[in-house]
């Protein structure tokens, strides 16, 4: 089941907002359609980014996919386990899988995102 | 609704019922992959995986100067085969450059068969013909056969109980008529994995029962269906090459290091010429096997550099699941193409070191003992 406190963004990356700091992931939807993670590549700590930007990028065995920020905000923390254990976006990727965790800019900032079930209907519809 | 105008094999239900995801590919709409590109690679390589590639081509070429035909046609010596016996050749333009890489099959003297790649198929079947001086008969039976390939150091114990030709008959790269699952077949030692095993060439009426009957049979010892995705990563790591990507039009057989399928004993075949002035005179850039020295992925059509300036491109690329290394081949030139050289790959616009290594990435330990 997706996780209701999530929200999601049409590029398939989730944001869960606690304060003021949000921490981003992909989807099980969008790990399920990479298949096995074998590298990621994360921005570093105080980068800032706008909505929509590219922070950085997964990969595949077959190939590499761009993340985009669901939201505004400055980089406080990547996930370094990541580095060494690019598999637990597949294995779990709304808790160990998690990427980066952001000072959100302005945590109103989320009316393009969508809930846990419209992001269901929105995959649904995808296929 | 957008109406798909891809071929599709005769195993295409089985593939959608196992789950697989297609893809289009070359004309067809094939199967890409089943349970995980990196599960089924690790099968195949400890045990065993079954791939369908009805999409390859296939001509029979006969009559009595079926031979000649091959031979004008193939870079390869042909008149070395005996009957049941199969090679690995190429057919090429008169600049050398690649037409295709291609499998010639011996039926006998007046009986060859010819497998080509999907994607050259046509063009291959119209070269051929454009060049059939001699009047042997050049048939396309790609519509009416299945080809499976049974890949894996399990192969041989899965396809045995399953025919009646005693398999250790036939050495790599020979092939004998027998039944499979009480289906007539043409059973092939060959593949594009690096491991042992077989191609299995059928009538597509017959595909269903075979393609369900081995993977039964073989999934107790651990035999999964397999897609393109994991045929791709297994032949990389074999450096077994790939037309459209390693090799192509463009490229001559001698820069792509497949000087061993060009024969100049032979008198004459189509590009003899401008491979023998090649030869003699040097290549000027060469296809290498590559690491990365990061943790970065080099990926097909990345930017290559040498001493900063850009010389080619990463032709194929991917993680090595095998090795746990990131892979490639890529054309750089002779003299900047030898064994330990370092160069850049622009991974994203940022350059990462990659070191030229030997090929194959992966060979198999090949016991003495054969079943």
């Amino acid at each position: 089941m997706t996780p209701e406190d999530l929200l999601f963004s049409k590029e398939h990356e989730w944001l869960r907002i606690v304060d003021s700091i949000g921490t981003i992931g992909i989807s099980d939807h969008a790990q399920k359609e990479l298949g096995e993670i074998v590298y990621v590549e994360l921005p570093k700590v105080g980068t800032k980014f706008d909505n929509g930007e590219t922070f950085g990028n997964v990969e595949s065995v077959k190939a590499v996919s761009e993340l985009f920020m669901p939201a505004s905000g400055e980089v406080v923390e990547i996930n370094e386990e990541l580095g060494a254990a690019p598999e637990k976006i597949n294995e779990d990727p709304y808790g160990e899988g998690w990427m980066i965790r952001v000072r959100l800019a302005n945590t109103e900032d989320t009316a393009d995102l969508m809930s846990a079930e419209e992001y269901d209907d929105y995959i649904k519809e995808e296929e | 609704m957008a109406l798909s105008s891809n071929k599709r094999t005769a195993l295409y239900g089985a593939h959608k019922a196992l789950g697989a995801r297609l893809i289009p590919f070359a004309g067809w709409e094939m199967p890409v992959e089943y349970s995980g590109i990196a599960k089924e690679h690790v099968a195949v390589r400890t045990a065993g995986g079954l791939f369908d590639i009805s999409h390859m081509g296939e001509f029979e070429i006969q009559g009595p100067e079926a031979l000649d035909l091959v031979q004008t046609l193939c870079t390869n010596d042909a008149a070395k085969l005996v009957d049941g016996q199969a090679q690995y050749s190429a057919m090429a333009y008169p600049q050398g450059t690649a037409v295709d890489d291609v499998v010639i099959y011996r039926h006998s003297a007046e009986h060859f068969m010819l497998v080509v790649n999907a994607s050259n198929a046509t063009k291959d079947f119209e070269w051929i013909n454009s060049h059939n001086r001699v009047d042997a008969t050049v048939e396309d039976v790609s519509d009416t056969l299945t080809l499976l390939s049974l890949q894996g150091p399990k192969a041989n114990d899965i396809l045995q109980p399953l025919t009646n030709l005693p398999l250790v008959t036939i050495p790599y790269y020979h092939f004998a008529r027998a039944k499979v699952l009480n289906v007539d077949a043409i059973v092939s030692r060959t593949g594009y994995t690096g491991e042992d095993g077989f191609e299995l060439y059928f009538s597509a009426q017959e595909s269903e029962p075979v393609w369900s009957g081995i993977l039964e049979a073989g999934m107790p010892q651990g035999l999964v269906p397999a897609g393109l995705g994991a045929r791709n990563t297994l032949r990389l790591e074999a450096k077994m090459l790939l037309y459209g990507n390693d090799i192509d039009g463009t490229t001559t057989l001698l820069e792509a290091g497949l000087g061993w399928i060009v024969s100049f004993d032979k008198p004459e075949f189509i590009g003899r010429d401008a491979l023998l002035k090649q030869k003699q005179e040097g290549v000027k850039r060469k296809l290498v096997g590559f690491e990365m020295l990061s943790k970065q992925i080099a990926r097909d059509h990345y930017p290559v550099f040498v001493h900063g300036r850009e010389a080619g491109h990463v032709t194929s690329g991917s993680p090595s699941i095998t090795l746990k290394k990131n892979i490639g081949l890529a054309y750089l030139p002779a003299e900047h193409a030898s064994i330990g050289t370092s160069f850049h790959v622009s991974v994203r616009g940022k350059l990462s070191e990659a070191q030229v290594v030997r090929t194959p990435f992966y060979k198999r330990m090949t016991s003495s003992i054969k079943h």
